[in-house]
């Protein structure tokens, strides 16, 4: 039977053992780990991961419903198109942080997007203290028109009273 | 002619190379097949024996052919480094990093700014060298390479960079009371 590639998104409050039991589960059920993101967002713990499977979209909720019953993860299944060996390599890595406050992503990255900039992997965190929180965000991606066009950009978005700092990324081959 | 590159998961990648003690014609004819099989490689800027399957400690590195060679790297043109030892680091950068010995991954890496090594060259003379930036990080790349090390070995979480260390470092060095 040909197989196919889905995109499992699991959602669910945070505790330890949750990646070592869904994906035992997958295991045992047949599947194949493809790309995965998996990480903690506040309390909450986040995993996305391209799977491999031989089965129907409704064979593989099988496969993983009793798991996400037991932990009480939020389960989601789409068939994707999948594949692997499609990485794009990043040529420029933008840091943005600033005090917190509504609108910092979509301000820059709105900007950032028209001067060029193909967003690969982005994360966001906040820190500093609940009285005065910072909003930080890491990005790496594609400069398409350019870093000067970028550094245009960011300094748009200083205006804004945040901080930015753009690095290229010049990947060594060795 | 030029070798074929051993590709991980080959496990010989993962063995430490011994040192070279033997300067002669065969090391010398090694070290020209060896600087084509880089060149021939897709942006490579260094190579190491163990990657062509000769496990002695011989790297060669050359980032002058880079198109866009950052401004803080040194170029010292194309070196080749037999029993090269790391004697100095100075500093730590975060860049990313890719192998023709690991095809369609590249990584971010951690590694020193500067470094200070010595090596014999293919006629057995021992020289000092000072490398940085760009350079550097080739050097250390290839080195690895002789100590069973990849840069899968040396990743950082997707969610590491310096930026932290940063703010500490503008912090100490305008003399405010830092964490601790």
């Amino acid at each position: 039977m040909n197989k196919h590639w889905y995109m499992i998104t699991l959602v669910g409050k945070d505790r330890p053992g949750i990646v070592a039991h869904v994906t035992h589960a997958l295991y045992e059920g047949s599947c194949h780990l493809g790309e995965t993101s998996m990480m903690r967002l506040g309390t909450s713990f986040t995993m996305m991961m391209m799977v491999q499977y031989a089965g129907t979209m409704n064979a593989l909720q099988k496969v993983l419903q009793g798991e996400a019953e037991s932990l009480d993860f939020h389960l989601h299944i789409d068939s994707i198109e999948g594949g692997l060996h499609h990485h794009h390599q990043p040529d420029v890595r933008i840091s943005i942080y600033g005090a917190d406050r509504p609108g910092i992503v979509a301000h820059a990255t709105g900007v950032l997007s028209e001067a060029g900039l193909d967003i690969l992997d982005l994360t966001s965190d906040v820190g500093g203290t609940e009285d005065a929180p910072i909003y930080i965000v890491r990005i790496e991606g594609r400069a398409n028109e350019g870093t000067v066009a970028l550094q245009s950009a960011l300094a748009i978005i200083k205006k804004e009273g945040v901080e930015t700092q753009l690095t290229p990324v010049d990947t060594l081959v060795g | 002619m030029s070798f074929d590159i051993i590709k991980y998961p080959d496990k010989r990648l993962k063995q430490i190379s011994v040192p070279v003690d033997v300067f002669d014609f065969k090391l010398q004819g090694f070290v020209t097949e060896l600087e084509k099989t880089m060149r021939a490689g897709p942006g490579g800027v260094g190579i190491a024996a163990p990657q062509v399957g000769c496990f002695q400690r011989i790297v060669i590195v050359d980032v002058s052919g880079m198109r866009k060679l950052p401004a803080n790297s040194s170029n010292k043109g194309c070196m080749v480094l037999i029993n090269p030892e790391i004697i100095e680091w100075d500093g730590m950068v975060m860049g990313r990093e890719g192998c023709m010995s690991v095809p369609d991954f590249t990584g971010n890496v951690i590694r020193a700014e500067k470094i200070a090594f010595t090596a014999f060259d293919a006629q057995g003379t021992q020289y000092e060298f000072n490398s940085e930036g760009y350079e550097a990080r080739a050097v250390q790349h290839e080195v690895d390479h002789l100590d069973g090390m990849l840069f899968l070995d040396r990743l950082v979480s997707r969610r590491t960079d310096l930026f932290k260390r940063k703010v500490y470092k503008q912090i100490k060095e305008s003399s405010l009371p830092g964490e601790g």
